[in-house]
């Protein structure tokens, strides 16, 4: 009964969220207020319905309700409680119930805290993200409904979640994503609301911010936490790999960068207003690209859903009605917002202008790796290829360097004008101090990667223009600690964000020039040595678990004879499916990871055994939610909220 | 020379125009180098086997590993397997490493390396997969072309 119910839910937040986009348009249409204002109802009710077709999912787990075909297929009794109910998104059908749930959330979102917009603006907001619902909701309803039953012989067990999916770093890092895919579609709303009123001015820039924000920074902590997850969880110790699914992310993020950045400047200056747009709505659609690639199986990936062609047609109609009438409609309006605003070659506006065309280069030469499999099968009647890491990090490289180059001069830049003299002030200082502070890093070291030596020489200099820039805004005021304090959240986001950019570019550059890595064959007893550090094999017992059986290895770790800890790798056979996962024993600290992993038993009692020494590892996370956490002080910037109110009075004047 | 000084605005927008076409024609310069160098073609059993996969190049091959063909190294991590499309092609395959936990005798894998001048594929790098019903389209490919070949032709060195 309860899975009908959820199945019912979904079909009326369906019809809701047909209402919701087209009464609210019809309204403004005909200028009749009482349309316009059903905007904010029908977004609770739409919300409201989705929120128990997910609860009505999430019990069905809880009470392991085998005859739905979905639970059944991805759960089993024997399955911790937590992991039922992380269960609900741990394949297609039920995370794109989150999905559509984020979705719903957004939307509601925007209805409660955007009553301070212009009565049509708001209108025209939520009709775009209902009809954005009404596709999702469609698509599930049509092609992947999870409440579908298997009667009349309902099956006695579950066939248990993925083990890879077990896994509490599995628990937060889909949602995380999802809010941030399904959040790039407010600024996208927004940037087509202002395309149909014809108005793109600097107030919508101001809403647009906020969100925008706040949806970047769910991105960033998704990825990281995707990557810290296949760090420790696939076995293989690597924390990035080019893989389709992971660019499927890694686009909208740096599209939705380039958006931020150039936001600011057209909030502040007015400037770059049609451009801005236009990333707006290129950054959801790659979200749209993302979630088609994910789900109709055409790349492989570790990732990938199962195959399902019909799946793929509609997100890519769906897809295809989305992006092309966006750019129809901008192609229509976006030359009507014609400005002219000056600026000088050194000013801020320059370095914002080169940091969007590094970010929007490095996405479509990302883009171009992602599909060419797909093309060349296309062209060459089948033929399949693959793009290697190689390529990615051939041409993202050195495009994140010149990013870094400008990141590190920009606080010296200044909006409007600009001077040589100003934009270098003390980099004569810096430049060779961070060379100083890089080599002295550095000759720890016997190795040497030129690519290694220039990130972190970039990233100290970061740090150095970004201390200066902390230092400036606090050096006239005399309490400098409460200072320090003082200054705006927005100023504070940028700050820990960059921040967080230089700390993750030393974590990469680190951790791929110095890692050491060996797979060896190791009976009990045996000793391996990496970068320094002992690594003496103990043989494996058995242990338990809740629905797995392991093989549990132990490995006394030393240095220069201290003991440093005992690792316990575990090679584990989940008992549902018989299938068998790794799971690394890891021993991290601010410095250096050691992760250890079983690989096969091979002969009578030795075992194949993978050890790493990754120096700095956790930096490129730790950086990750530097960025995230940057992204987030900025949404606590009163500005929004006060400037708001007061051009909302405005634009209701200008709009009756 | 009768023009003017360009009005500030447009020598800007110039400037923009002009600095965004220098990046990205520079881009995707680099980017199809990178591609050229870096792109990985898919051979299937029966390819190799005819010979039409070249020789010391970084390719990849895939098929279902043959039951029975696993043999590990009694000192190292080498282990030798066989992959095949059921049909007639086989082709040796030689891996020094940990192997992924879904490989298994009759699982369908990907594997990139190089192919020897005596026939053996030497992988870097054998292709995991995260679920167990889950078959690598390649494969899935390899097998379908093979069948349909056998029923008219039936080639030599079947199984």
């Amino acid at each position: 009964m309860i899975p009908e119910l959820g199945h019912f839910a979904l079909i009326l937040a369906l019809c809701l969220s047909c209402c919701l986009a087209v009464l609210p348009m019809v309204g403004v249409q005909q200028q009749r207020a009482s349309l316009m204002m059903l905007g904010g109802a029908l977004s609770s009710g739409v919300f409201i319905f989705c929120a128990l077709s997910y609860a009505a999912l999430t019990w069905s787990f809880m009470v392991d309700d085998f005859s739905v075909s979905y639970v059944a297929a991805n759960s089993n009794s024997a399955l911790p409680a937590h992991f039922k109910f992380s269960a609900v998104w741990g394949a297609h059908e039920g995370s794109f119930l989150l999905w559509t749930l984020i979705m719903a959330g957004w939307t509601f979102a925007v209805a409660c805290l955007s009553r301070s917009l212009t009565l049509v603006m708001r209108a025209r907001v939520l009709a775009v993200m209902g009809f954005l619902t009404v596709g999702f909701l469609l698509f599930m309803l049509l092609t992947s409904n999870p409440f579908t039953r298997s009667l009349p012989v309902p099956p006695q067990e579950g066939a248990d979640l993925n083990p890879l999916l077990q896994d509490v770093g599995l628990i937060v890092h889909p949602p995380m994503l999802y809010m941030g895919y399904v959040g790039l579609s407010v600024p996208f709303a927004f940037a087509i609301a202002a395309l149909l009123g014809g108005r793109l001015d600097s107030a919508w820039a101001r809403w647009s911010r906020p969100w925008t924000n706040a949806a970047w920074a769910f991105l960033t902590i998704g990825i990281t936490l995707g990557s810290f997850w296949a760090y420790y969880e696939l076995g293989w110790g690597g924390w990035w790999f080019w893989d389709a699914v992971e660019n499927a992310s890694f686009m909208p993020w740096l599209v939705a960068t380039a958006l931020i950045h150039s936001l600011a400047a057209t909030e502040k200056r007015g400037v770059f207003k049609s451009w801005t747009v236009l990333l707006a709505i290129a950054a959801f659609s790659f979200s749209l690209l993302g979630a088609f690639l994910v789900r109709s199986g055409v790349l492989t990936s570790v990732h990938t859903f199962a195959v399902d062609p019909e799946r793929g047609v509609f997100i890519l109609g769906f897809m295809t009605l989305v992006v092309g009438g966006s750019l129809l409609l901008y192609a229509l309006r976006a030359g009507r917002t014609h400005t002219v605003v000056a600026f000088d070659y050194l000013s801020r506006e320059t370095l914002l202008l080169i940091n969007n065309v590094l970010l929007v280069v490095a996405t479509l030469a990302i883009l171009l790796g992602t599909i060419y499999p797909l093309i060349y099968e296309a062209l060459m009647g089948g033929a399949k290829l693959s793009v290697g890491p190689p390529y990615f990090n051939a041409v993202f490289v050195p495009l994140a360097m010149l990013l870094l180059v400008a990141m590190a001069i920009s606080p010296g830049s200044q909006w409007r004008s600009g001077s040589v003299g100003r934009l270098l002030r003390r980099q004569w200082l810096y430049v060779p101090l961070s060379l100083v502070v890089s080599t002295a890093v550095l000759s720890g070291y016997e190795t040497f990667s030129m690519g290694t030596a220039i990130a972190l020489v970039l990233a100290v200099w970061v740090l150095f223009n970004l201390i200066e820039d902390l230092w400036r805004h606090i050096a006239n005021k005399r309490d400098k600690l409460r200072a320090i304090f003082a200054q705006s959240p927005s100023w504070y986001g940028m700050w820990i964000a960059h921040l967080g950019i230089a700390v993750a570019v030393v974590g990469v550059a680190m951790t791929e020039a110095f890692s050491e890595e060996r797979d060896v064959r190791m009976e009990a007893g045996d000793v391996v040595s990496v970068a320094g550090y002992d690594f003496r094999f103990d043989g494996v017992r058995l242990a338990e678990g809740p629905n797995y059986v392991a093989d549990r290895g132990a490995v006394f770790v030393t240095r220069n004879g201290t003991p440093v800890v005992t690792m316990f790798p575990e090679k584990r056979r989940y008992l549902a499916r018989g299938n068998v996962m790794t799971e690394a024993a890891l021993h991290g600290s601010i410095l250096r990871d050691l992760y250890v992993a079983l690989g096969e038993p091979v002969g009578d009692s030795a075992w194949a055994v993978r050890v790493h020494v990754k120096p700095m590892v956790r930096w490129i996370w730790f950086g990750g939610l530097l960025i995230t956490v940057g992204g987030l002080i900025t949404l606590a910037d009163r500005r929004y909220r006060h400037r708001l109110r007061r051009e909302a009075v405005v634009g209701a004047e200008l709009a009756t | 020379m009768k023009f003017g000084p360009m009005k500030p605005h447009r020598r800007q927008r110039l400037m923009v125009v002009g600095l965004i076409v220098l990046c990205s024609s520079a881009a995707v310069m680099l980017a199809m180098m990178a591609l050229e160098e870096n792109v990985n073609l898919f051979y299937s059993p029966n390819e190799i086997v005819k010979g039409e996969a070249p020789v010391d190049t970084m390719i990849r091959a895939g098929g279902m590993v043959l039951e029975g063909s696993v043999v590990r190294s009694e000192t190292d991590l080498t282990v030798d397997f066989v992959i095949g499309d059921l049909v007639a092609a086989e082709v040796p395959v030689r891996y020094t490493g940990i192997l992924p936990d879904l490989f298994r005798e009759g699982q369908g894998v990907v594997a990139r390396g190089r192919l020897t001048p005596e026939g053996v594929f030497v992988a870097d790098e054998v292709l995991a997969k995260h679920d167990e019903n889950y078959m690598p389209p390649e494969v899935a490919d390899v097998i379908a072309r093979a069948h349909e070949n056998e029923t008219p032709a039936g080639e030599s060195g079947g199984q």
